[in-house]
């Protein structure tokens, strides 16, 4: 019998995700054995003619990911989603925007005013020139994938059938899916194949959270001098266990820093960071207004951080945009 | 000026409005019943309690097509549920903060204490409102 075929793919990510496969380790082997890499940019030198020249769903499995922001890759997923069975989200990014999702708060045109011509960084004879999509050189045309207003995820551009969730997935989640995967033992369609819990019920902490959690006042990291046998939370520091989906086995909390979402939200929330900013408003014990605000105000940059990895995800999606009569 | 007045009239806008039952939704009861005259660009959704109002509503009710949401609770210390509209008030100071950076004014989000008895106060927070927003204009909304 041909073993499986299977591909990776990135579109705007960090290549963390890209690590999160070979941290599979001596697992990779297994992997390896067991499947054909059909197509892997990062690692493998296959080029886009080779997976237009499959047949439809000639791939068993693809792996995408990365946020959607540039034409490129919307072309090269909408391929690739005609290639394959199953299509994974893999990673944050690809899930919920990630980190490039946060773009989503300027647009083009913002973005490009400031990388190519009012930062401090760019030398003045280079100022003034942002990328085209066509430009013509004496060699002749050049052409550049064009870049969007707005950072979409993967399902907002392509049906997924999966997902994997972290920035980066754990190894774990990885090997667990490919094995499932292997053994045809897979869950309904859309399920995001890590827990269904929130992260507090694997966090070792969990026993020393107070049974009701009330803060007088919210502590950034470098404030104190964290006691790593006791939940952060409880010590006025901001995590988002509460609020995001377990799976990950609390790496961060065991590294002494507070959660920041990346597993995104749980199966019956709606807007992530809805979510964060109703448990977080609701765990500050003060009830006087200007008192409340005064320790809200020290969230620096709210929006970053409870959107830190859905923006793109969220129900707003992107900032107001000017609707062009 | 005749202009402008009769432009700003063309612009009706649309207001959430997320009401308590234990205070506000009674008060806008009884505005009824008095027959008082207010705006008619509230649609009234009642809720258990004003810390009932998941962010995720507001966020929903902007993203639907909303110009504005109106939040009514009990005042400060009359929650039926002892704390409900402190959760509110801060759910609302944070959300309004995260608004802001999506380019929405955090006018078009208010909370108001209204209490049973309060009808006028409905019939005020409503038509305030209603004219701010007209003056605001429309929130488009647009995903691309």
């Amino acid at each position: 019998m041909p073993k499986p075929k299977v591909a990776f793919y990135w579109c705007a990510s960090c290549g963390g995700c890209e690590e999160a496969v070979v941290d599979l380790a001596e697992k990779v082997l297994d992997v390896v054995a067991a499947v054909d890499i059909v197509f892997w940019p990062v690692a493998l030198d296959f080029k886009k003619a080779d997976v237009e020249a499959m047949p439809d769903k000639s791939i068993a499995v693809t792996f995408v990911n990365g946020a959607i922001r540039l034409s490129d890759q919307e072309e090269m997923v909408k391929l690739l989603r005609r290639k394959s069975q199953i299509l994974i989200a893999f990673g944050a990014c690809a899930q919920l925007g990630g980190i490039p999702g946060l773009a989503n708060l300027w647009d083009r045109a913002s973005i490009f005013d400031w990388y190519y011509r009012a930062a401090p960084s760019v030398a003045a004879k280079d100022a003034g020139t942002p990328p085209r999509v066509k430009v013509t050189v004496p060699e002749g045309e050049l052409e550049l994938p064009a870049f969007w207003d707005t950072v979409k995820t993967l399902d907002q551009v392509v049906e997924v059938d999966y997902t994997i969730p972290g920035c980066p997935p754990t190894p774990k989640l990885l090997g667990a899916a490919v094995e499932a995967i292997l053994a045809g033992n897979l869950p309904p369609k859309e399920t995001v194949l890590a827990g269904t819990k929130s992260l507090c019920h694997e966090c070792r902490l969990n026993d020393t959270k107070p049974e009701k959690m009330l803060l007088k006042d919210l502590k950034r990291i470098t404030e104190i001098r964290l006691d790593p046998e006791k939940c952060h939370l409880a010590q006025g520091i901001l995590c988002l266990g509460p609020v995001t989906r377990g799976g990950c086995e609390a790496l961060c909390i065991e590294g002494h820093m507070p959660c920041t979402g990346c597993f995104g939200p749980l199966d019956q929330t709606a807007d992530f960071g809805g979510k964060a900013v109703s448990f977080l408003a609701s765990i500050v014990d003060v009830n006087d207004e200007a008192e409340a605000k005064k320790i809200l105000d020290k969230v620096a940059d709210p929006t970053g951080i409870v959107y830190r990895y859905s923006l793109a995800r969220s129900r707003l999606g992107r900032k107001r945009m000017e609707v062009k009569a | 000026m005749m202009q402008a007045t009769a432009q700003e009239a063309r612009f009706e806008p649309r207001i959430v409005a997320l009401f308590c039952n234990w205070c506000t939704y009674a008060a806008a009861d009884l505005a009824g019943i008095s027959r008082m005259r207010y705006a008619p660009n509230a649609r009234i959704v009642r809720v258990m309690c004003s810390g009932r109002v998941d962010p995720a509503f507001v966020l929903e009710a902007f993203r639907s097509g909303a110009d504005g949401v109106l939040i009514g609770g009990c005042h400060p210390g009359d929650c039926h549920y002892k704390e409900g509209n402190y959760k509110a008030m801060r759910r609302v100071a944070l959300l309004r903060k995260v608004l802001t950076d999506f380019g929405i004014e955090p006018e078009r989000l208010r909370l108001e204490w209204i209490s049973a008895s309060e009808a006028d106060k409905v019939r005020r927070a409503v038509d305030r409102m209603t004219e701010d927003l007209r003056k605001l204009g429309p929130l488009t909304w647009r995903v691309g």
